[in-house]
């Protein structure tokens, strides 16, 4: 199920951004963002009486150019010129001290707001369904927390400061044209307007042949990764040359793709820039005949050039902030998305607690025992024995395809129930039923003769030790690793549990023993002391009910034996419910259902299957006629 | 390093030729204007002479299309030149990937490997871009609007003796500083991931544990740290807007006040000061792309040291010593004293001094224990590896004296991790051959039992597999890979574990058809279930680099420790499925 996202290294990304994107539900997700903000209110209202002042500052400083030359410069008014630059100056300084403090504060803001996400949003995962993991791959859920997080907190970090201060300087820088010539501003209007048009042309062009190149990149880059990670086969076909025919012809794709979209997207800065600097030769051409004429002057032609300069900036800021916008809002709604998917239901209301048993009567306690019973709403107790019975259950990953038919079965405590069937018979799904990783559709699974489905589901786990098929190790020591299982098992326990899954020894010859630590799934390690770490792991938990789902398909005779005796020690005394790989572990089993597309086609112990001369039978004596 | 990477500028040099003089004609056009502004006040506006403000407002607006012109054709010269030195580069790395030997392309890892002919060329393309308009812009810029700031007034240039050291003191200072609150950064955001990675790969494990309120907590921590870590690098970075404001503030007072005394002294004239003010911010912001690009440059070093890296690994394996025309005729093989180590500098052998001839046509069971050197063994029968010392060889002949091509085509390999590509599954098979018939594609699937399930597939043979044969299961990719080999026709055939998740039964059917359609051809057997090679002629067991012993199954049951051991505790109990 999860073969296909083995765990890569951090270096790895997809194609950074994904061009430009829209959001479905603008608004909603706007709203709901703006949540997290609430707790910052102040802090903003802060922000945004800094980002005015500093900003106002700015425009105002271009102003100031006109008095001064007009009033104080050309008559010789040092003194005023003198207390006239005292004050641009501390302007100046109020200006950049107000707008550090702004963008600190968005930082500290940013920060903060996405930790709240980021948290809320992995708590979610953390309370959704197997279900909702089978059908979502583990990638796509990685770029929730890399690719979309980061485009919100950038848009908090820089973006909504940078648009608010575009259309402050924008606005405000055309009002104090308009009061120091309105003719003039007129001109300037028209250039605007003309840069408003090369932004939907030259913008609206590239977008889509920005998609373009994203769709070449994407099938470049897919075709890279496909034949990177099947090189070696590539050499043991000695397809090389093909390998190179069927890539130049995407590279050049994507060359003659990504030349447009750059072409487009380049040519857009330097369109705006320039279109200013005509606008600004436009200026000093009749702003001097202006002048002529006596309704225009030097200092007033200063301060309007200064603005010239000024107001073009914001157009093309605001539209490539609008971008980041749309994207950071895009990123949020695929998060809330998440934070939205239902999750693991549990109505369960019986639950476990820890007794003192005194003969037959049983008292809770918060000491440990060692004796547990299930605790039922109406607060009486019932012992945690470990009896497990499945009465007429049907199951289906979806609704249109059952996997399990009919499906009857017990299991007395410390009786162990072997499975054996081909692959996709049906085995895994059952012991999947017992934990409640998936709801059965019918019938009724009862433990303790209490139906599981009023169990709370965490009580319900505690008391099943599992160890699966694929061996997941975390980084961290071999103790953290093997501590999984109890998280307050002492060093004694830890070893113990590791000796009884006979992972001691190769522990104690790892350079730091137990407190080697392990990285990567437990990379430096074979198939098989990891399998060995995982069955430590369920022992240290001593749990009265084990799934075992042996996995020995990779693994070499000697290791399997290893295992093989490890798991045994773990089995004993406990329900036990073994999905066998290998006839040898079923044979001292209690009962031995043998399953087919889902229905149990024959049950008995080895002894009775053997008579039966069966499905069993034929397996058994496959070795028999082959050796 | 960027020697190294010129060459793939070739059939582009032109166009960047080109955007650079674009570049720079935009620039020092754009840096005219301000001086014919001052002179539209000094002289127009002075003397009431409307013609010559007309005149010179016109070369103002030609200048500025001039200049227009100018940016334009460097972004577009700019664009179709990285582009197509990054598709050049991208295709060197890529073939000299091919190139590669197994051994190589170990040394890299897949994924770094993928990284290098991904991100790191897609950074490089963007770093000749911007190289091409930034940074010819910046120091052009720098010159010339110092350059006309100089011409303008001498005297008051000297204003920026103390503006220009501060301002470079403090981008020193970012630049300097910020490495490190970077690399802090991007390793705690790894610890995030990781996090988040571990957790979504062992679900499962934590679902069945009860651990999530762990998970959470963990999570929790390292996310806080990120938050912490996050917070002083951008605030340290927020600092330098505000303080370039501060300095380019105080210019511009500076300039004021002394400037002003120049002009009502008649030193300097009024238009001169506006337009000294805009060199001056001019200056300054130049000095800060510049800045910016040296950060810009640092990043893509390093991602062009990683292309160089892959372009400069020699590949281990060359068909320098080979005949061209050298065919495998027969499948003999045979080892002569071979040693091979993975890791030049390990100090034990993973094959050491290896002997063994195997006649043409015979079946061969390889045994032994995870890490014996199975795979190693028969890796280098192809050439996957080459053997350290020692000679293998093929047909007769060292297996270097045949060109890759041949050998290959000569020795098909079923490898233990094997990929199917994404394709339908006749697309796949044909991998073995590129002109096979459907009726012989259909012949392969008997013999490797994989006509069963693709008859029941609702498209047949034009199913379509996805990438890496996700869509089908482990027992089928399997069977898929083998048909594929055997449409080689191989004098070879090495089959490295490659029925593990295959039943005993098919298994068993699989083998009985290798006989009979490659009868001619040796059969190498790698397999964990002694009755995958119990009946095999000559059974090779292997421990720990070495050959333990070899033999028939009933001359090993006699002489083989290991092999009884093996045999007997597989006796016990048969595997029934993967």
């Amino acid at each position: 199920m999860a073969e296909n996202n083995s765990s890569r290294p951090a270096e790895r990304r997809g194609p950074r951004g994904h061009g430009y994107q829209r959001p479905q539900n603008l608004w909603g997700t706007v709203k709901r963002l703006l949540k997290y903000l609430t707790r910052f209110r102040l802090l903003l209202v802060f922000v945004l009486f800094c980002l005015l002042v500093s900003t106002l500052g700015s425009i105002a400083t271009s102003y100031m150019l006109k008095p001064l030359i007009n009033n104080y410069i050309l008559p010789g008014d040092f003194a005023g010129l003198a207390k006239m630059l005292a004050l641009m100056g501390a302007i100046f300084g109020l200006s950049a001290l107000c707008s550090l403090v702004y963008a600190r504060t968005m930082v500290r803001i940013s920060q903060e707001t996405v930790v709240v996400l980021r948290q809320d949003l992995f708590d979610k995962l953390q309370t959704l369904p197997i279900r909702y993991f089978d059908t979502h791959q583990s990638g796509d859920l990685m770029s929730r927390f890399t690719n979309d997080i980061d485009t919100v907190s950038e848009l908090i970090n820089n973006s909504l400061a940078n648009i608010l201060t575009s259309i402050l300087t924008f606005f405000g820088t055309l009002i104090m044209m308009f009061v120091l010539n309105w003719r003039l501003t007129l001109i300037t209007l028209f250039f605007l307007l003309l840069m408003g048009f090369v932004v939907k042309f030259v913008g609206g062009r590239s977008r889509t042949n920005f998609q373009a190149q994203q769709a070449a990149l994407g099938s470049l880059n897919g075709y890279i990764e496909e034949m990177i990670e099947g090189q070696k086969v590539i050499k043991v076909f000695h397809h090389e040359d093909k390998a190179v025919e069927h890539f130049d012809h995407l590279n050049a794709a994507y060359r003659s793709a990504a030349t447009r979209a750059q072409s487009y997207a380049g040519s857009m800065m330097p369109a705006m820039a320039n279109l200013s600097r005509i606008n600004y030769a436009a200026t000093c051409c009749i702003g001097g005949l202006l002048a002529l004429r006596g309704i225009f002057d030097v200092g007033t032609m200063g301060a309007y050039l200064l603005y010239v300069r000024q107001v073009s900036q914001p157009v093309a800021q605001i539209s490539q902030q609008f971008n980041v916008l749309m994207a950071a809002m895009a990123g949020a709604e695929r998060i809330f998305a998440v934070m939205d998917a239902q999750p693991e239901t549990d109505d369960g209301s019986t639950v476990l607690v820890r007794v003192e048993k005194n003969g037959d009567v049983l008292t809770e306690t918060d000491r440990r025992t060692g004796h547990w019973a299930w605790k039922r709403p109406d607060g009486t107790l019932v012992e945690l024995r470990g009896d497990v019975r499945f009465r007429d259950v049907d199951f289906g990953y979806t609704d249109e395809k059952t996997v399990l038919h009919n499906v009857s079965l017990y299991a007395k405590p410390g009786q162990k129930i072997a499975f054996v069937g081909s692959t996709g018979a049906g085995k895994t799904t059952i012991t999947n039923l017992i934990n409640r990783f998936y709801d059965i559709q019918d019938g009724v699974i009862t433990y303790d003769g209490i139906d599981v489905k009023e169990i709370r589901k965490e009580s319900l786990r505690r008391s099943l030790g599992v160890v699966l098929q694929e061996t997941n190790l975390f980084t961290g020591t071999i103790a953290d690793n093997i501590r999984y299982g109890k998280l307050d098992a002492t060093d004694e326990e830890v070893r113990a549990a590791a000796k009884l899954a006979n992972a001691d020894t190769f522990i104690r010859h790892l350079p730091q023993g137990y407190d080697t630590v392990i990285t990567d799934n437990g990379g430096s390690l074979s198939q098989g002391e990891r399998q060995l770490l995982a069955i430590a792991r369920a022992a240290v938990s001593d749990p009265p009910v084990l799934i075992l789902d042996e996995a020995t398909s990779s693994i070499d005779t000697r290791t399997e034996k290893l295992i093989e005796e490890g798991m045994d020690s773990l089995m004993e005394g406990r329900t036990v419910f073994v999905i066998a790989h290998r006839l040898s572990t079923v044979r001292n089993a209690r009962a031995i259902l043998v399953l087919e597309q889902g229905r149990i086609i024959e049950r008995g112990d080895h002894r009775q299957l053997i008579e039966q001369r069966g499905r069993y039978y034929q397996l058994y004596t496959g070795q028999a006629q082959l050796g | 390093m960027l020697k190294k990477l010129f060459p793939y500028t070739k059939g582009y040099r032109l166009l960047i030729l080109g955007g650079i003089l674009c570049s720079i004609l935009e620039s020092v056009f754009e840096l005219l204007l301000p001086k014919a502004m001052s002179n539209i006040v000094d002289v127009g506006m002075a003397n009431g002479d409307r013609n010559y403000i007309l005149a010179m407002g016109l070369r103002m607006v030609l200048l500025a299309l001039a200049a227009l012109a100018g940016g334009i054709g460097a972004a577009l010269f700019a664009a179709r030149a990285g582009m197509g030195f990054g598709a050049q580069l991208r295709q060197a790395e890529y073939e000299q990937v091919q190139r590669f030997s197994f051994a190589n392309i170990e040394h890299f890892s897949t994924a770094s490997l993928i990284t290098r002919l991904t991100n790191d060329v897609a950074s490089m393309q963007v770093t000749l871009m911007m190289c091409m308009r930034i940074f010819v812009r910046a120091p052009v810029m720098l010159i010339t609007a110092l350059v006309m700031a100089l011409t303008i007034s001498l005297d008051l240039s000297q204003v920026f003796l103390v503006s220009i050291p501060l301002l470079g003191l403090g981008v020193i200072l970012v630049i300097t500083k910020v490495g490190p609150y970077f690399t802090a950064l991007q390793k705690a955001t790894d610890d995030v991931n990781l996090v988040v990675q571990e957790d979504l790969n062992a679900i499962r494990v934590v679902k069945s544990f009860v651990r999530e309120d762990r998970e959470r907590e963990k999570f929790a921590r390292r996310s806080e740290h990120l938050r912490d870590t996050a917070m002083r690098a951008f605030g340290f970075v927020v600092i330098f807007m505000p303080l370039v404001t501060l300095i380019m503030g105080g210019t511009i007072v500076a300039i004021n006040w002394i400037g002003g005394h120049y002009v009502f002294n008649g030193l300097m004239l009024s238009g001169d000061l506006i337009a000294f003010f805009t060199y001056a911010t001019e200056i300054l912001t130049s000095l800060m792309m510049v800045s910016m690009v040296m950060m810009m440059l640092t990043r893509s070093i390093a991602c062009a040291k990683r292309i160089v890296e892959v372009l400069d690994e020699k590949p281990e394996i060359t068909d320098a010593a080979a005949d061209n025309a050298l065919t495998v005729e027969n499948g003999s093989i045979r080892f002569d004293h071979v040693y091979f180590k993975y890791h030049p500098t390990a100090e034990a052998w993973n094959l050491d001094d290896v002997s063994l001839e195997i006649p043409s046509g015979a079946t061969v069971g390889i045994l032994g224990g995870t890490g014996s050197a199975k795979t190693t063994l028969v890796s280098l029968i192809p050439r996957l590896y080459e053997a350290t010392e020692g000679t293998v060889s093929v047909g007769g002949y060292d297996v270097k004296d045949y060109t890759m091509e041949a050998l290959r085509n000569g020795c098909a390999m079923v490898l233990q991790k094997n990929t199917l590509f994404s394709g339908t599954i006749a697309e796949n098979l044909r991998w073995g051959r590129d002109d096979a018939t459907d009726e012989e594609l259909r012949q392969a699937c008997a013999v490797a039992c994989a006509d069963e399930f693709i008859d029941k597939m609702p498209e047949g043979y034009n199913t379509r597999i996805e990438r890496g044969g996700s869509n089908v299961s482990g027992g089928q990719k399997q069977r898929l890979c083998i048909a594929r080999a055997i449409l080689r026709r191989p004098k070879i055939l090495i089959l490295d574990d490659s029925t593990s998740a295959v039943d005993t039964a098919t298994d068993a059917r699989i083998r009985a058809g290798l006989r009979t359609t490659l009868p001619g051809a040796t059969k190498l057997i790698i397999a964990q279930r002694i009755t995958s090679v119990m009946d095999a002629d000559l059974i090779i067991v292997m421990d720990d680099g070495r050959i333990s012993a070899m033999g028939t199954h009933g001359e090993l049951m006699e002489r083989s420790q290991i092999y009884r051991e093996v045999y007997q505790s597989q006796q016990e109990g048969v595997s029934i499925d993967g």
